[in-house]
């Protein structure tokens, strides 16, 4: 009925929003948008790096993200510029030397579309493989650091001072932001994933009244997305990444809609 | 049982320095099991840091802080939450620990907060919220416990009451309590141990001894002597129900 890569590409996709649910989350209580921007934009660096060295995309990925984050880290520490300044700063800086590398890698063909957009073709099963995996292990850790995680956004104090060690939840919880990146750059492109990551949250919000409801919505909303997404792009032939991101953004529209009000008015 | 074993926290000559200025600096005390410890003190003199400081929640401290406990249950000053997340106060119940809902209708019960259990916590009001909070550290029946002016936007009968709680779970959960209250009258006869904070320790020891010290009547002026009369009064007689007086 469909053809392998679409199959293909659904699996990916399923595995990225059961991930990108819970851990997009967090994205908007934490309000680290842009730092998932930052991370996203310094793919491109990883992705140059896969190339020139031939490593696995995912792998090479995760581990400039990684090292991003310790350098946003230490910054932070040591200047006295303000977040934002110092995420801009690394974000672009880093997008820069990966179009810069690109330039220089002359003896390979590039599809820049695929990666900042994402590109359904692309999909493998090696790629399958490593979402389905790399997806298990961050719900696993994510499900692991939840209580101190938890707690500390709502209140660092009060989760330090009851005995959760907040720093390392939060330091583990870099590096998951740093994995996510690296198994759905391919699928979602490297412009759309922190969309992928607030939008079905944000939608999630707007419904519910607790977290766990939230985060139960955000997966619903990121699988449906999903879905949508993937049809409209094979139907239309648009980039995988955009349909997604477009997917989502109507379901937040949806739950903008306040459904007790339109029944009443409809009485 | 030994002297150690009744240490839940030992603050020693600690202090922390912001901008090269001290917070709070040189502070000796100790938090033992069943005891209620109040720190007093005027505006900016380091409350609220040293409860911080024997939290473990400052990093970079001078002196040391040694903790017995990992059971902690602490009522903060200020509490900022962001409204992003969405939280009920069952939610905010379960917060440090995976609490059994029998603790937490419980506690929610003890500090008169009960009908608030399915509210959403952006919703509640200053005293409901401080409610919420001192159930929430009690709940998880603590040995250490750190309430820093814990019924502030209180009503004046329910003041009272938190206060009664207060002291009743010193006694039932037989845990320690540093407390931070500007209520001199509430310190002087609930307490068993008071810490005159100035930037430095300025005296400690009974609130008696406290009261009469001359460094706590500077700082806290005719208001001090006040509280004298009425603590010297209230244990050196009694007025019996007939209306005579019964010297003790």
């Amino acid at each position: 009925m469909f053809d392998d890569f679409f199959i293909r590409a659904l699996f990916a996709g399923i595995g990225i929003a059961l991930v990108t649910g819970p851990l997009g989350c967090f994205v908007v209580w934490r309000r680290l948008s842009y730092f998932g921007d930052t991370l996203a934009h310094s793919a491109l660096l990883g992705v140059t790096m896969a190339y020139t060295f031939d490593l696995n995309i995912a792998i090479s990925v995760f581990l400039i993200s990684s090292i991003i984050a310790l350098i946003l880290i230490q910054l932070q520490k040591k200047t006295n510029l303000p977040g934002d300044a110092l995420l801009g700063l690394l974000a672009h800086s880093s997008l820069a030397v990966g179009l810069v590398v690109i330039g220089f890698l002359t003896f390979i063909r590039f599809d820049i579309m695929g990666l900042l957009f994402g590109d359904i073709l692309a999909v493998n099963i090696n790629d399958i493989l490593i979402i389905w995996s790399g997806g298990a292990i961050i719900l696993i850790v994510l499900k692991l650091i939840w209580k101190p995680l938890f707690a500390s956004t709502v209140n660092y104090e009060l989760a330090e001072a009851e005995g959760l060690n907040p720093d390392r939840a939060k330091a583990i919880f870099t590096i998951l932001m740093a994995a996510v990146i690296a198994i759905s750059i391919k699928m979602v492109g490297l412009l759309l994933i922190t969309g992928m990551l607030i939008i079905p949250a944000a939608m999630a919000r707007n419904i519910s009244d607790s977290p766990q409801k939230m985060v139960i919505y955000s997966i619903i909303g990121g699988l449906l997305s999903v879905v949508l997404g993937l049809f409209t792009s094979l139907e239309f032939n648009t980039s995988s990444g955009p349909s997604i991101i477009v997917a989502s953004l109507i379901l937040f529209i949806l739950s903008l809609l306040n459904i007790k009000q339109s029944i009443k008015l409809k009485n | 049982m030994s002297l150690e074993n009744k240490i839940l926290v030992k603050l020693n000559n600690a202090g922390i320095k912001q901008n090269n200025k001290w917070l709070v600096e040189g502070v000796t005390l100790t938090v033992e099991k069943g005891k209620i410890i109040t720190l007093i003190g005027p505006n900016g003199s380091g409350k609220s840091t040293t409860a911080k400081i024997a939290l473990g929640i400052y990093k970079n401290i001078e002196g040391s802080v040694e903790k017995y406990t990992n059971k902690v249950g602490y009522v903060p000053q200020k509490i900022s939450i962001d409204w992003t997340l969405p939280l009920r106060v069952y939610d905010f119940m379960l917060l440090t620990e995976n609490i059994k809902d029998e603790a937490i209708d419980e506690a929610l019960t003890l500090t008169g907060a009960i009908h608030l259990k399915n509210k959403n916590l952006g919703n509640l009001s200053g005293g409901e919220f401080q409610r919420v909070l001192i159930a929430r550290a009690i709940s998880k029946k603590p040995e250490l416990l750190v309430l820093d002016e814990p019924v502030q936007g209180v009503d004046y009968t329910g003041e009272i009451a938190l206060y009664e709680l207060i002291k009743k779970i010193s006694d039932t959960l037989n845990c320690g309590i540093l407390l931070i209250s500007h209520d001199l009258h509430t310190v002087m006869t609930a307490t068993d141990h008071v810490v005159c904070l100035n930037g430095h320790v300025c005296c400690s020891g009974t609130p008696l001894d406290v009261a009469k010290n001359n460094a706590y009547k500077t700082l806290f002026g005719e208001q001090a002597s006040q509280i004298l009369s009425i603590y010297e009064h209230k244990h050196d007689h009694e007025h019996l129900d007939e209306g005579s007086i019964k010297k003790n």
